[in-house]
């Protein structure tokens, strides 16, 4: 399974999710790269404990 | 006369950190200002916060979703106006809004809504945030490539055993460069498609090989960044051993270069007993090791020159020292003072130091050479994207006016003979930082000023050009090499030379 996952990776053309730095994005944009761009801010009102809590119940 | 110090919080406020750095900078550099910073209330910037005086009881008690405007100032009225222009700054409409772009996702769960076929997360919030961003992403199918850094290296190990288990490649935490299947992500180059594949723990070292392999004529078919303590016991190599999976099983790839700080001798082991099954040629690069016994298909290089010289059947480095005959250096001095933007170009020029048997000395040593303190009379050798450089700054890369402070220094100092630099383009970078070094040694020359040797890591089809970087360089009498470690083995032939 692994290795089918990591080869599309590697075969395919790339598609992002953009979590950050917008410059990021841009910069794939130009390139014709597929990104989406997430409009991030802290979750959990700011704490990192809570947040990766949070992650860990798939929310 | 007392300082005063101002503090705002701005509750549930975000901006990103490059956006808050430029900002930063704007403030600090208003009359009457001694420091300045805007930053997000995370537990890890309010003691940087801290530790730079910054914070009042206001700032103190915010919230990582908080943005924090701490200012010391000279007097009242200095940090008011300058507490007026920060708030001005946060309100006027960003560029986006001005363009009116369209509405994004607030989260990763709504981005794959909109982009379901999306394959890769690539995750650069800050380091307190960056691991729960990244199982949100695994847990969703997606590959994962951590841009942030400051990450708890147990966090890192368990995010990376989860990854393994779903199949997927986490990249990082810190990892700077990634090109997959042709595309760059980060800071990286448009380099030529072909057949090495590159596992890095190094970004820098990753961006040197990619394009010296590019410059000969070679291409890469995926260089796949694992982060800087991929190969740290901690973490075991995980991410190492899935990228080498990959580039075995890639009929693009025909060889693998491995690029990495020494691993200690367990994780060592696994590597190469890993590397030894693969069916294709390897070159290992653990760059500041000694010799090590090598499986039979794996060659053993000291430099990033020759990982790249080796993945392409060239051979061992020919030293390529013609520039260094016409380089005049003033007289009575005997120390090179260098000045990395990369970490990885800052370790090969120590590697071809110490093998010089130079007395040379670092902030971030390789084995064997000892760490630069107050006392160190020999060469210096700088990475200026260390911690201690950049905590809560940009690093040099981005923001090259980092270096200013320690080069203005180093052109004073007449001990000092040669100063050596590295600029480092591509995408990620700052858009012209050969522009901005020249402008500084324009700026700041002296009739006796130390010899520039410097050498650019990039390609033609980069952002900013390679050539048109060297030409500004060359515009002001900076000696450019054609690689870092031939920008190295000029300066010290310089200094032998002379001496």
């Amino acid at each position: 399974m692994s290795e089918t996952k990591i080869k599309s990776l590697l075969e395919k053309p790339v598609k992002v999710v953009n979590v950050g730095l917008e410059g990021f994005s841009r910069e794939l944009e130009q390139q014709g790269v597929r990104v989406v761009q997430v409009d991030w801010v802290p979750p959990a009102g700011g704490d990192p404990k809570l947040a990766d809590l949070l992650s860990k119940l798939g929310t | 006369m007392s300082t005063v110090i101002v503090n705002d919080v701005r509750r549930g406020f975000y901006l990103d950190s490059v956006a808050l750095m430029r900002f930063s900078r704007t403030i600090s550099g208003l009359d009457g200002v001694e420091e300045a910073a805007l930053m997000m209330g995370t537990p890890a910037n309010r003691e940087i916060m801290s530790d730079a005086g910054l914070l009042d009881d206001a700032g103190r008690a915010a919230e990582g979703g908080d943005l924090i405007i701490g200012i010391r100032a000279e007097n009242k009225s200095s940090a008011e106006r300058a507490l007026a222009e920060s708030k001005a700054l946060l309100d006027q409409p960003t560029a986006r809004d001005a363009e009116g772009v369209a509405w994004h996702p607030r989260t990763l769960r709504a981005a794959l809504k909109q982009e379901p076929d999306a394959s890769l997360a690539l995750i650069s919030v800050p380091g307190d945030f960056a691991i729960a961003e990244a199982r949100k992403a695994i847990r969703r199918g997606l590959h994962a490539m951590i841009f942030s850094d400051n990450v708890d290296v147990q966090e890192e190990a368990s995010l990376k055993q989860e990854a393994r288990d779903l199949g997927l490649l986490v990249m990082g935490p810190d990892c700077g460069t990634a090109i997959v299947n042709g595309t760059p992500l980060a800071f990286a180059n448009r380099v030529s498609r072909g057949g090495v594949g590159i596992v890095g723990a190094s970004g820098t070292g990753t961006q040197e090989v990619s394009c010296l392999i590019s410059q000969y004529g070679g291409g890469i078919s995926h260089a796949i960044g694992v982060g800087g303590r991929d190969l740290a016991p901690e973490v075991g190599a995980i991410s190492t051993l899935m990228a080498i999976d990959a580039l075995d099983d890639d009929p693009a790839t025909e060889h693998i270069v491995l690029v990495s700080k020494p691993p200690e001798s367990d994780v060592a082991m696994s590597v190469l007993s890993r590397i030894g099954k693969s069916t294709k040629p390897v070159t290992i690069c653990f760059i500041g090791a000694g010799e090590m016994q090598m499986p039979a298909n794996a060659a053993q290089v000291f430099t990033l020159k020759d990982a790249a010289r080796s993945a392409l059947a060239l051979g061992t480095d020919a030293v390529e020292n013609a520039g260094a005959a016409t380089i005049e250096v003033p007289k009575g001095r005997g120390r090179v003072s260098g000045l990395f933007s990369g970490g990885t170009l800052c370790a090969e020029a120590q590697v071809i130091f110490a093998a010089a048997g130079e007395d040379v000395t670092s902030n971030a040593p390789v084995p064997g050479v000892p760490k630069t303190d107050k006392g160190s009379e020999g060469h210096i050798l700088l990475d200026l994207g260390a911690d201690e450089y950049t905590r809560g700054k940009p690093h040099p890369m981005i923001d090259p006016s980092v270096r200013d402070e320690a080069m203005i220094e180093a052109l004073k100092e007449k001990s000092v003979g040669v100063i050596l630099a590295d600029i480092v383009i591509g995408f990620g970078a700052h858009d012209d930082p050969a522009g901005h070094f020249a402008k500084l040694l324009q700026e700041n020359a002296t009739d006796i000023c130390p010899a520039i040797v410097a050498s650019v890591t990039g390609t033609e089809e980069d952002p900013q050009v390679r050539s048109s970087q060297i030409a500004k360089l060359e515009a002001v009498g900076v000696h450019v090499a054609p690689t870092n470690a031939d920008a190295a083995r000029w300066a010290l032939s310089t200094m032998r030379a002379r001496g």
